[in-house]
């Protein structure tokens, strides 16, 4: 198998829950990643899915070291990033790139789209000296399918779509091996979500890309991804190759998240044996003795609120799964017709 | 019946007469533009649609394709100014709520057709309890003593399965989650017993596993109570799902109008084609989408002839001049094509 170009051990980010003005006293702690362990190959795309509020911004941000973990490390090529600073951390950064969610608010007003994508040279000029910059922002205006001769104009005469194509150019702009995506096209409509999803495709194609592929929708995730983990409340629950985790989940809330995917086919209306899961995600402030998902989950028995199971391997399974009872279970939704 | 679309309806006698036509609530040949600093943005171009007793009929697009405009219209909330009424009817039991007193209007308002949308955050009042907010219905619209309000209001908490209804009376809406408050606006907006719940994208703004809970427990409803259901959705999953027919709408006009099993098997409008296409298949992996060329077009200056040629691969020269009206395709389906007849007779 190709080389491994990240890997995240035991990555930890809790955020202090404070009350009280002047003297903050902590009460708590959100605990928004609690523990998550992955790698990413080279070349590959890796997906994350779960629901609003699991964690996965927050992976985002810890592995872009935009924020420092409370635990853990993020070993890219064997240096931990998490540790860096300065212009060892300033040079490390060019390799790995984010694209955000919201192409509104993501992009500054008050910039042309020319020094938007322009931005990181200043920071790193080395990758693109002063005066071929231009020429520079032009070509990534034509790669990523915008008019170059658009150079001058700000994002609000851009629609949506066009506005996260400029943010993925902007990424592009220091030729990182890593981009890590957060819902990229989560707030685009469907027509347009397919425009932006084809784009990606074809970069990783030409630029030998590595993508961390962050997005609640299941089928998105599906259609893109290498390899899927699925996270709930700050944990990762299961984890293996699209294939495993959509033709073979083990884990319940994997098999509940699938199952009520909504399948765009009316004739499969009524074959579908949707999991109805009741109640919400707990806080991620108190999360639930031993495994996570005991509230929600319809298997539940006394060792799931006593022991937190692993993620590994269990007898009977392919992939590495925490649930005390992981096994098969056929979800009709994730087929097909 | 087969004489749901077109301009059929107004020919004398049906529309305008005050006479109940049979359909419980129609939208004929709506028009609306907002005229802004900016210029005149013609928002809706001539909808026409319908909904009955006990069937749910989803209205289709992407964003910005008047949708909304459509349903606060009919609600009689659109933004005016800017917002402006230039045409059209909506009638409620074959009477046109656009020309009638605003106490009329009022008095269908909650009992004749309400409504829930998206965000339920915004709809619930934050400084009142969502019980409070609920049994305030029942005694000013019904006359119901405070604590016979109460009363009702906790059966509906109860309806719409929020667990520990009578505990949850004298929360406020912060204290619920996302899944709960969409609970209680649907309380809310059922509670006078509506013929006619429009339901504007309930679910965009939750998760799956609770998506799943609403759209389970809005079709209970409906099938209870016999309702007519306007959804309105971008989500071809969602609609899939629960719609009895579908109307799909593109730059303020109604492009197709099918049952859903039609619509999904044999698209008789290249949009809903190129919508169809365009959603990742689980089992295509790593072939490239297809895809809907360009953008929607700027409601300030739509294109002449039909406003889809721009990005439409079928487009002839006629396309161009021409604005396809809907006009009916067999028995139950119309599309607003001019080549509509070769889109559904082929193999
Ligand atoms: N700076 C912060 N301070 C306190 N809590 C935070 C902070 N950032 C995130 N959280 C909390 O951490 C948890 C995980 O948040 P995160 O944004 O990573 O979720 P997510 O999976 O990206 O959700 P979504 O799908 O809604 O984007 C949430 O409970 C969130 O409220
Ligand atoms: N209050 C308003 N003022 C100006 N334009 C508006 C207003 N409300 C909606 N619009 C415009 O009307 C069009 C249709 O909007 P809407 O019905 O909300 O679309 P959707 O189909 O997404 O629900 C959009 O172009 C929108 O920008
Ligand atoms: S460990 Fe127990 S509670 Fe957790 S998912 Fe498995 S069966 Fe359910
Ligand atoms: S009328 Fe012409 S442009 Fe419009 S959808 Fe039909 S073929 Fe396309
Ligand atoms: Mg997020
Ligand atoms: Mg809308």
């Amino acid at each position: 198998m190709t080389e491994n170009i990240l890997e995240v051990r035991d990555l930890v980010k809790h955020y202090p829950v404070t009350r009280g003005v002047v003297f903050k006293k902590t009460i708590g702690h959100v605990k928004a990643v609690d523990g998550v362990s992955l790698e990413l190959k080279a070349g590959e795309t890796l997906g994350v899915v779960g629901e609003s509020g699991c964690g996965k911004s927050t992976l985002a941000r810890v592995l872009m070291n935009l924020e420092r973990p409370t635990a853990g490390s993020v070993n890219y090529k064997g240096q931990d990033i998490s540790k860096l600073s300065g212009g060892a951390l300033r040079r490390l950064r060019r390799q790995i790139q984010l694209v955000m969610q919201d192409p509104y608010t993501s992009l500054n007003p008050r910039m042309t789209v020319g020094d938007l994508i322009g931005e990181p040279f200043e920071i790193h000029p080395e990758v693109a000296p002063k005066g071929s910059r231009r020429d520079k922002v032009k070509e990534l205006l034509d790669l990523v399918g915008l008019n170059p001769e658009h150079i001058n104009r700000y994002p609000h005469q851009f629609s949506g779509g066009q506005r996260q194509r400029i943010g993925i150019a902007r990424a592009l702009a220091l030729r990182p091996e890593i981009i890590i995506c957060d819902e990229p096209v989560s707030a685009l409509d469907v027509s347009i979500q397919a425009q932006v999803m084809n784009l990606l495709e074809k970069l990783q194609a030409e630029l030998g890309l590595s993508y961390v592929f962050i997005a609640h929708d299941l089928s998105v995730v599906r259609h893109l991804s290498d390899r899927v983990a699925v996270m709930y409340l700050g944990k990762i629950v299961e984890i293996g190759t699209e294939d495993e985790i959509y033709e073979r989940p083990t884990h319940p809330y994997t098999q509940a998240l699938l199952s009520a995917v909504p399948v765009p086919d009316p004739t499969l209306r009524d074959q579908k044996a949707i999991i109805r899961l009741t109640g919400d995600v707990p806080s991620p402030v108190s999360p639930p003795s031993g495994c996570r998902f005991r509230t929600r989950c319809w298997k539940a028995q006394d060792v799931c609120a006593e022991q937190v199971p692993l993620l590994e391997i269990r007898s009977g399974s392919d992939h590495p799964s925490a649930c005390h009872f992981a096994e098969k279970r056929e979800i009709v939704a994730s087929h097909e017709v | 019946m087969s004489d749901i679309l077109v301009s059929e309806q107004s020919k004398p006698g049906a529309a305008g007469s005050g006479r109940p036509s049979g359909r419980l609530l129609e939208v004929e040949d709506l028009r609306v533009e907002f005229r802004t600093r900016d210029g005149v943005a013609k928002v809706i171009n001539g909808v026409t649609y319908h909904v009955d007793a006990g069937e749910t009929l989803a209205v289709l697009g992407e964003s910005g394709s008047g949708k909304s405009v459509t349903a606060q219209t009919i609600m009689g909330i659109l933004d005016t100014p800017p917002g402006f009424v230039t045409g059209g009817q909506v009638r409620f039991h074959g009477k046109d709520m656009l020309t009638m007193s605003a106490e009329e209007r009022r008095r269908i308002r909650g009992e004749g057709i309400a409504m829930i949308f998206q965000d339920a955050l915004s709809a619930l009042n934050p400084v009142f309890t969502v019980g409070f907010q609920i049994a305030e219905q029942f005694r000013i619209r019904r006359g119901l003593s405070r604590s016979d309000a109460k009363k009702r209001a906790i059966e509906m908490l109860d309806q719409v399965k929020i667990p520990n209804a009578k505990g949850r009376f004298s929360n406020y809406p912060h204290q619920f989650s996302g899944g709960m408050r969409q609970r209680a606006m649907i309380a809310m907006s059922l509670a006078l017993d509506p013929e006619v719940l429009i339901a504007d994208e309930p679910t965009t703004a939750l998760d799956v596993t609770v998506q799943a809970q609403i759209m389970d427990l809005l079709a209970e409803l409906q099938r209870e109570r016999q309702m007519g259901m306007i959804l309105i959705t971008h989500d071809l999953g969602v609609v899939a799902d629960v719609a009895d027919r579908i109307a799909v709408m593109y730059a303020g006009r109604i492009v197709e109008e099918a049952n859903v099993y039609d619509l999904y098997a044999k698209p008789a409008h290249p949009y809903t084609m190129g919508l169809i296409d365009s959603i990742p298949r689980m089992d295509e992996r790593g072939q490239q989408l297809r895809t809907i060329k360009g953008l929607p077009p700027n409601l300030m200056n739509i294109p002449p002839g039909c406003p889809f040629n721009p990005r439409c691969p079928m487009a002839q020269p006629v396309c161009r001049e021409k604005l396809p009206p809907l006009l009916q395709i067999g028995t139950d389906r119309a599309s607003a094509c001019h080549f509509a007849e070769d889109l559904v007779n082929r193999d």
